[in-house]
């Protein structure tokens, strides 16, 4: 599969690359060929510095299952995360 | 014994907007003459698969070149330049085209070319060479190995890749030889069955291949996706396709061609 499945979004943090760790500026999430992971397709996810070179970089490549459990942590850690923000709010 | 040896080694040659960039070349040692096959590689980069496809067409006797499209997002590892590159948004069509017509101007100038040359891409390099091929004059043969997205939906249309390479189908301007897997769902067998009508509406001059058993990317030796029986036909079908078109004594627009 050759797929144009690519969303692109800005991201602040950091990551750690091979080169130890660095400011991300994007998060890139596609669904194709992947290098490494002996699938046709995956989830690749990529976590990059645009200003920096291409060796910056920190990336997965994933099963659809195991993205779609990852997305769902992701989900379940957010909520938990807006529930602890807010009570702190509250004070 | 007869004496065989090639020289394989990067080079530049001036791509879109006379910007130098690197390729990748291997050829037979010898004055030749050879012919030539420009290699249009696919979306996961200038890889070591494509350094291996450039020096069989070598050692098959042909002059081949594989220029690096992602040259402008810098040196690196080319998992990690193509992951730039798709952080960038890809490559435009525009860029391709201009890159490869460096690509096969600078091949066609050598001493040792036949005056015969053509192109070669799989994937994204597949539609790309496609699309290359409805854009110049300068080739004699196409050859179109998968190629995803070649028709492409308006929703799928971007500023990069503003016309789905379809709707060049009429400038088409040399023979074309496409393979692909009955098993890809890009593209699918309906939507080479659109290209396929495309083509025969427009007269042009083709060959399909199309393999039960096979989905995308089935040449990929390294991949779960690589097919045996339907890679090893495939590469024969492409060099007896090059060889009929790019042979001296072949019509064409080689030296002393009509």
């Amino acid at each position: 599969m050759c797929t144009s499945i690519v969303e692109i979004v800005g991201a602040e943090g950091a990551g750690k690359g091979e080169n130890g760790w660095f400011a991300l500026t994007h998060a890139v999430v596609s669904y194709d060929h992947p290098h490494h992971a002996l699938l046709e397709d995956a989830i690749t996810i990529d976590f990059v510095n645009r200003g920096m070179d291409a060796g910056t970089r920190a990336a997965v490549e994933l099963t659809l299952e195991t993205a779609k459990a990852l997305n769902a942590a992701l989900a379940r850690a957010i909520a938990a995360a807006e529930k602890e923000e807010s009570a702190r709010r509250r004070g | 014994m007869a004496y065989e040896g090639m020289i394989a080694e990067t080079i530049a040659v001036s791509g879109d907007a006379y910007e130098p960039i690197s390729a990748y070349l291997a050829r037979p040692l010898g004055p030749g003459p050879f012919p030539g096959v420009v290699l249009i590689h696919h979306m996961p980069g200038w890889d070591e698969w494509y350094r291996e496809a450039t020096r069989k067409f070598a050692h098959h006797g042909y002059a081949a070149l594989s220029h690096n499209l992602y040259h402008r997002a810098g040196e690196g590892k080319s998992d990690d330049v193509a992951a730039k590159v798709r952080a960038e948004g890809g490559v435009s069509d525009a860029q391709v085209i201009g890159d490869t017509e460096g690509a096969v101007t600078w091949l066609k100038a050598q001493p040792w070319l036949n005056g015969r040359s053509g192109v070669f891409g799989t994937c994204s390099g597949g539609r790309h060479a496609f699309l290359y091929a409805c854009h110049t004059k300068n080739i004699d043969v196409c050859c179109e190995l998968w190629g995803g997205r070649v028709v492409m939906s308006k929703e799928e249309l971007t500023a990069k890749q503003p016309v789905a390479p379809i709707d060049f189908t009429k400038d088409l301007s040399c023979p074309l030889l496409g393979l692909f897997g009955n098993e890809d769902r890009a593209p699918t067998p309906e939507q080479v069955d659109q290209h396929e009508a495309e083509l025969k509406r427009c007269g042009k001059d083709y060959e399909f291949h199309r393999y039960d058993g096979a989905g995308h990317g089935f040449f990929y030796y390294d991949r779960p996706m690589y097919r045996l029986e339907q890679a090893l036909d495939g590469w024969e079908k492409v060099f007896s396709f090059l060889h009929r078109h790019l042979h001296a004594g072949a019509p064409g627009r080689g030296r002393g061609a009509a």
